[in-house]
């Protein structure tokens, strides 16, 4: 029997251990004698299982997927199933967890974990390179453009616009030299997708900015990635290489006389970088701030160039598209939204990883029934999307659809896809203080509006969860909100009031208590917590007394302690160390 | 005043100058190597780099100054590089900071007295499934607790002590 073994080594599955587990894969082999070794992939995006071992047969095609995958569990695949054809049912992942692969519907991620991403064999082997040659040897650069329109494929970057468009304006806009760009910069914090095709398969997105080029009359690709994804960046450089190696990249491509390139330019952390214009200064070496629009980048971009600039799940789409026809890809989504969609589950998720679904699928399914609803016993309070731009969805609105109209008319927006999920834990005064602090600190400081709206909002926000809100104060958040919004030239501005203006519409009662009784309702907000101890329960044993770093805490043994709110600092011992339940926060 | 010029060798810069100083628009990438060269951006070297670029020392530095990744001052052996992003917020990220800050005793963006450890909020890393997580010399490490934490530090530690 023909085994093979794969394992996910992306830096999700390295920082669960992965790299521990391949060795002993590999010793347990080579220990019983067998020339058989691991082979890499990439992140396959059951995220939450990792280490991921996959074993395959590769007569039948038959597979077996092995979760949480620590070294003595690796030396017992690699001997009992891989060499001794037993299957090991105890380390398998169950079928819950296979569901999570199964429900999806994989276009952007078709190679991620199943390729090895440094071997473009692998990608060749499953259609790679056949649409580049079908738009360069057989497709006029209109007939390339006019297939992604029927595709319907909108950018997966945030905005959402119609791919084809901008596509078209570039090759109609005027200049001798033209640049294709593809934004790496994955701003949004709680989102990984670009990471992970980066790093899974960095084929699909040079292969769908070589199409994009081809179709614009562009012969310079730059990828602009972010500092903080080293692999990323040492993978992109491998798959370049071993393209132009062979053909795909370079001089002459398939013979047609037509040249084109790619060099990567690693970002040095800035959210707003993200933002295309902002992207274009920092390529040219400048601080990244954004200009004003128009000139669209399209007319000129890099090196006041004509530039289309996609984002790297826009381009991982492409090669399918032309590959089996924009119509298949129109055939899945909504009406306005085609295709389908990446998108990051992340927070208080039982599962978290990366999921593909076809565009407007519920909330609900996501997240529940793909992503195993909330981990341990909270309940889902609600769904963050669209990151520092976007805003909060509440339980109410899980039957929301998955699409680029239905997720903006919650007051989030789809954004690049993260899904931050939380629990009744998780405050949503905080959370809008988090982002707001976020923008604040990332805000280029152009804009007034954008640079002290955004830093009033903070304070105010501050105070709130401090216990210091005063009456009024959610009125005049809204009011600053509406006037960042109108006033900040960049999309950074424009939706930084967003976290905050949605959970105002949704959880107001959170931001009351707050205020009027100085409370937090989610036990969240340090400053407003109370402790109290309970006469009935407390057994007089000392122990918290002794636990309070403060000396707060007094009593005399076997009789009730009292806690002294002047001099606590809420530090939580106190409710963690009793053994029954006396500690009570308010 | 000390002259710290004296103690920066900016030979190792040359030939970072050589490949890139001509080339328009290669500042980040001339700064982004100079601080692989010496763990952050040293005035000196900034100096020179406005002298070989022509860029004016105010941009310089202002570029220098706008992007996090950048840092003026020397950092310890290991950059404890601590995910604030959603995610990680979300699970409990403050409490993770809490503990670093208490097992080596920095703040945010300070470097402990023997040079080892500094400490770095920074955004997402892109393993958010993994949160609480942190990067320590470009190695990720995900699911966070405050022993685990513990046992990494002391870990780097005593290896350094060997
Ligand atoms: C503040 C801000 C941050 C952004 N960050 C990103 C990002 O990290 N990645 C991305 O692809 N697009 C980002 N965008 C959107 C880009 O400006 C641009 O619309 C996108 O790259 C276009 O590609 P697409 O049409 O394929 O989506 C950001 C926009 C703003 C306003
Ligand atoms: S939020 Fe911490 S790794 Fe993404």
């Amino acid at each position: 029997m023909a085994m093979r073994v794969k394992i996910g080594l992306g830096s999700c599955g390295m920082a669960a251990g992965a790299r521990q587990t391949q060795t002993a894969l590999d010793e347990a082999l080579a220990a019983a004698g067998s020339t058989l070794r691991s082979e890499r992939t990439g992140c396959i995006g059951l995220c939450f299982a990792e280490p991921l071992v996959e074993v395959v047969d590769a007569e039948s095609g038959q597979n077996w997927f092995y979760g949480r995958v620590d070294a003595a569990a690796a030396a017992r695949i690699a001997t009992e199933h891989v060499l001794g054809g037993q299957v090991q049912e105890d380390l398998l992942l169950t079928p819950d967890e296979l569901h999570f692969l199964q429900s999806q519907q994989r276009i952007a991620l078709r190679n991620c974990g199943v390729i090895d991403p440094e071997n473009i064999e692998h990608y060749i082997e499953r259609g790679g390179y056949q649409a580049l040659r079908q738009a360069v040897c057989d497709l006029t650069p209109e007939q390339i453009i006019d297939t992604v329109k029927i595709s319907g494929l909108r950018g997966r970057g945030g905005a959402g616009f119609p791919t084809w468009f901008k596509w078209d304006a570039c090759r109609k806009a005027e200049g001798d030299i033209k640049y294709v760009i593809c934004n790496a910069d994955e701003g949004d914090p709680g989102a990984f997708m670009d990471r992970s095709v980066l790093e899974s398969d960095p084929y699909s997105v040079l292969e769908g900015m070589a199409i994009a080029a081809r179709a614009i009359g562009s012969s310079q690709g730059v990828i602009y990635v972010r500092a903080e994804y080293p692999l990323s960046i040492h993978r992109l450089e491998l798959a370049m290489q071993a393209a132009r190696e062979r053909g795909f990249l370079g001089q002459n491509i398939f013979g047609s006389g037509w040249d084109f390139d790619i060099y990567i330019k690693a970002g040095a952390g800035a959210f707003v970088c993200g933002e295309e214009t902002a992207l274009l200064a920092s390529l040219e070496g400048e601080r990244g701030m954004p200009r004003l629009k128009p000139p669209f980048p399209a007319q000129k971009g890099f090196w006041q160039r004509p530039s289309n600039i996609n984002n790297v799940e826009t381009f991982a789409n492409v090669a399918w598209i032309i590959n089996n026809g924009g119509e298949a890809f129109a055939a899945m989504g909504t009406e306005t939204s085609k295709g389908t969609k990446v998108f990051a589950l992340a927070g208080k998720i039982k599962r978290g990883g990366l999921v593909e679904v076809p565009m407007g699928i519920t909330l609900r399914e996501v997240i529940f029934d793909i992503g195993g609803g909330i981990k341990g016993d909270g309940e889902f309070k609600a769904v963050q999307m669209g990151g520092p731009s976007g805003g909060c969805i509440p339980a109410s609105l899980l039957d929301t659809p998955v699409d680029y109209e239905s997720i903006s008319q919650t007051g989030a927006i789809m954004g690049s896809g993260g899904m931050i999920i939380m629990d009744e834990g998780t405050c949503m005064v905080d959370m809008a203080r988090f982002f707001l602090d976020f923008t604040q600190k990332e805000s280029c400081g152009k804009c007034i509006h954008c640079r002290i709206g955004t830093k009033r909002m903070l304070e105010i926000l501050e105070r709130i969860t401090r216990g210091e809100g005063k009456p009024g104060d959610v009125e005049l958040l809204q009011d600053l909100g509406r006037q960042i919004q109108a006033g900040s030239l960049c999309g950074l501005g424009a939706s930084a009031p967003n976290p905050a203006l949605s959970t105002i519409r949704y959880f107001a009662d959170e931001y009351r208590a707050h205020i009027e009784e100085h409370k937090c309702p989610s036990h969240s907000c340090r400053p407003l917590l109370q402790y109290h101890i309970k006469p009935e329960k407390c057994r007089g044993c000392s122990l918290c007394a002794r636990k309070c770093p403060v000396g707060a805490i007094s009593g005399e043994l076997r009789e009730v302690f009292v806690i002294d709110m002047g001099k606590c600092i809420k530090c939580g011992n106190c409710a963690a160390s009793c053994r029954f339940d006396a500690v009570e926060v308010l | 005043m000390t002259n710290i010029a004296a103690e920066i060798d900016l030979q190792p810069l040359e030939s970072v100058l050589a490949a890139y100083a001509a080339k328009p628009g290669s500042l980040i990438t001339i700064l982004q190597q100079t601080q692989e060269i010496y763990g952050y951006l040293p005035r000196p070297a900034l100096a020179e780099i406005s002298r070989a670029t022509g860029i004016a020392p105010a941009k310089v530095l202002g570029v220098a100054s706008f992007y996090t990744q950048f840092r003026l001052e020397p950092v310890g052996r290991y950059l404890i590089m601590l995910c604030q992003g959603t995610a990680c917020h979300v699970n409990g990220a403050e409490s993770i900071s809490a503990v670093i800050s208490e097992e080596l005793g920095i703040a945010d963006g300070q470097t402990t007295a023997d040079g080892l450890f500094t400490l770095k909020h920074v955004a997402c890393l892109g393993c958010c499934s993994l949160a609480p997580a942190m990067m320590i010399n470009g190695e990720v490490y995900g699911n966070l607790t405050a022993n685990s934490v513990r046992q990494v530090l002391h870990d780097l530690a005593a290896k350094e002590a060997e």
